[in-house]
């Protein structure tokens, strides 16, 4: 079992009546509503979360990031990785990840990971993701041709790590005279890749031919199971078996000493609204060209408000479907011994508080999960045979069948 | 202006590699039409004005209203020399030699960058509240940032013609009809959005005396694009319409089509 620490950096210092009277928390609420002031104070005490979570025994850091909305404080994930790369000693650092559409210059990427591999010693792992619709909005990038530039950019940000330069890569949405960085990672062959989504089949089919572990974000659990099925599914075509060791899990989990306290915190997590990108208009989360077309007629529906929000589940119900766990140490281990018998992943993601929440019971939430609830998760995860993807030693792609490791042993 | 002028005929002329639907009706000399970035409706009261004067024909740009995409095309100059190419397959053209184009938003895009790249091929231009040219004081309103509903009605002056014209609550069908053909315009025309920087160097050459026709409440591209494609074709005039925004033709259909025919006859 990877057991991983998670908080979107809520910049929970804005004023949320302006919010509400503009009537939309993302892409064009005014960044005049935000506080660089609160902003540095908040950064800094995210980075104190993240090295106690190594303290008390989380076995990974996952990072993200947004644009231009208070619901996550991070720009880029890099930042925050190459802190983490120099003042943590232990966790794996796991990005997902970086939106790779939005990247004019995959080698750029590739470098700055093959530099935060380094500094760490060999503890990235390098997740990919297509960015939110508001986020081609905010960097100007073509919604349309969003998957097609993110397996580009993929693939000629593996073969930057893997094969040495110089090469010429002349591509559909990419092209460059010269591939020779002067940077590669440690590991070897490549840092793993996990692929974290929420909704897109397109990705979990991508991901499972690609042998990379995809991550559930706060799925439903029947939803959840149906994402396994397919994955499993082509995984096999693929001429593998999937299993626990591709399949990753983001809970939001919220504990606390008591019932009540944990369940007020919990609240935190329907800060934006109840749906986890923020207030904002359907089209700018989801611009033409950006999702399934399979989805176009319900989507068209929503655009207009003749749908319900598909994401906007009350608190009560996301309680009782368990997409946010919340209580004493006690009480949440059942539940989530339930999702893993159900869903059955090896790496979790805790997604710990949001909003609101005081730096002080974000601490002592960390410090719960760290000293009561992993312990008991990693005995469970043993005697369901989750092992994770470093346990079982799984390749790190369809291409390249090896575990990563770090080259040469005297680096580290 | 109700008077039928027979039916619609669609043919399909492999242009490309690609299907393109061509609709035509009524008879006369050639005109052809090109729509809108929402697409069009079919028939409309403006092509039927049209219709009892001349051949109209309306081509779907590729990727909208249903046409064949083409994933390799990448931007509105692209589609402009389809359409060059279209004229040379269509007989109703061919033998028409030079002809008549009217360009609607868009459309007027395209009619333009067809001007620009064969500078004689028109015997009249006409651009009806067209994209194409950068904004020096104002900006190209962004779709990307309106739903579906609140684009098209910003196109309209007076609320009530959009309820008229697509009905207060437009069907679900037509909604992925604007879904599907915005996400071709974004496919050929993101960034920059709805201009060439280049095309204001190259309309010096048009031969075709040219109609630039803008409506006062044009909330999609400012009237001072119209004065600008006025100043910079070599043969043009600026009509300005009262009581029409961007969808001239849907508001003002009559006075539209009597300026294009009074124009282009």
């Amino acid at each position: 079992m990877h057991l991983m620490y998670f908080t979107e950096q809520p910049m929970s210092a804005y004023p949320a009546d302006e919010g509400r009277e503009f009537g939309a928390t993302a892409l064009m609420f005014s960044n005049r509503h935000f506080d660089p002031v609160a902003g540095s104070r908040l950064y800094n005490e995210y980075l104190e979360h993240y090295r106690l979570a190594e303290d008390v025994g989380f076995d990974g850091i996952m990072l993200n990031e947004h644009h231009n909305a208070p619901f996550c404080m991070q720009a880029k994930c890099n930042v925050f990785a190459s802190i983490l790369a120099a003042t943590t000693k232990r966790v794996k650092i796991v990005l997902l990840g970086n939106p790779l559409p939005l990247a004019d210059n995959p080698v750029r990427l590739a470098e700055e990971l093959a530099m935060i591999d380094m500094v760490s010693r060999g503890r990235l792992v390098s997740g990919f993701v297509r960015g939110g619709g508001q986020e081609q909005l905010a960097t100007g990038v073509n919604p349309a041709f969003n998957r097609e530039r993110f397996e580009e950019a993929h693939d000629l940000i593996v073969k930057a790590w893997t094969q040495p330069g110089p090469f010429r890569w002349e591509g559909t949405h990419y092209q460059h005279r010269v591939v020779n960085p002067w940077a590669v990672p440690l590991q070897k062959p490549h840092p793993r890749v996990w692929i974290p989504g929420v909704l897109s089949k397109e990705t979990i089919i991508w991901a499972a031919r690609k042998r990379y572990p995809y991550i559930a974000l706060s799925t439903e659990i029947e939803a959840t199971k149906k994402i396994w099925e397919q994955y499993d599914r082509v995984a096999a075509e693929t001429g593998y078996a999937g299993g626990p060791e591709y399949r990753g899990y983001l809970q939001r989990c919220h504990v606390a000493e008591t019932e009540e306290k944990a369940m007020q915190n919990a609240q935190q997590f329907m800060w934006m609204q109840g749906e986890f990108t923020g207030l904002a208009h359907p089209v700018w989360s989801t611009p033409s060209g950006y999702f399934s077309p399979s989805y176009r007629s319900a989507f068209v529906e929503y655009a207009v408000g003749r749908r319900p929000n598909p994401r906007g589940a009350a608190f009560e119900d996301q309680i009782k479907n368990q997409q946010i766990v919340a209580g004493t140490p006690k009480t949440v281990i059942p539940k989530l011994r339930r999702l893993l018998e159900e869903t059955r992943p090896s790496i979790m993601g805790f997604w710990a508080a949001d909003g609101f929440v005081t730096n002080e019971d974000t601490r002592n939430c960390i410090r719960l999960l760290g000293e009561e609830v992993l312990p008991a998760l990693r005995e469970i995860a043993k005697e369901l045979d989750l092992w994770s993807p470093f346990e079982a030693n799984s390749p790190v792609s369809m291409q390249f069948q090896a575990p990563a490791q770090p080259a040469g042993a005297a680096a580290i | 202006m109700s008077t039928t002028v027979g039916a619609w005929v669609t043919e399909t002329i492999p242009i490309a590699g690609l299907a393109m639907p061509v609709a035509r009706a009524g008879q006369g000399p050639p005109l052809l039409v090109l729509h809108h970035d929402i697409g069009t409706l079919r028939p409309l009261p403006f092509y039927d004005a049209l219709a009892r004067r001349f051949t109209v024909l309306v081509p779907s740009h590729p990727g909208y209203d249903g046409a064949e995409r083409g994933d390799w095309i990448r931007n509105v100059r692209d589609v402009a020399a389809m359409y060059q190419w279209l004229l040379g397959e269509l007989p109703a053209a061919r033998a028409a030699g030079p002809i008549a184009v009217v360009g609607l938003g868009f459309g007027g895009w395209i009619a333009a960058e067809m001007a620009a790249l064969a500078p004689r091929a028109f015997r009249r231009l006409v651009l009806v509240g067209a994209m194409g040219l950068k904004p020096e004081r104002g900006e190209i309103a962004d779709q990307a940032l309106l739903s579906y509903i609140d684009y098209v009605r910003l196109g309209f002056a007076d609320p009530r013609t959009f309820d008229r014209v697509f009905g207060a609550e437009p069907p679900t069908r037509l909604l992925e009809q604007w879904d599907l053909n915005r996400e071709m315009s974004f496919r050929i025309a993101w960034k920059p959005y709805m201009y060439n920087p280049t095309l204001p160097h190259l309309l010096g050459g048009v031969a075709a005396p040219s109609l630039v026709v803008w409506g006062r409440d044009d909330r999609i591209v400012p009237l001072e694009c119209g004065e600008r494609f006025a100043k910079i074709l070599p043969r043009a005039r600026l009509e300005i319409v009262d009581g029409a925004g961007h969808f001239v033709e849907l508001e003002k259909p009559d006075e539209l089509a009597r300026l294009v025919a009074d124009f282009v006859s």
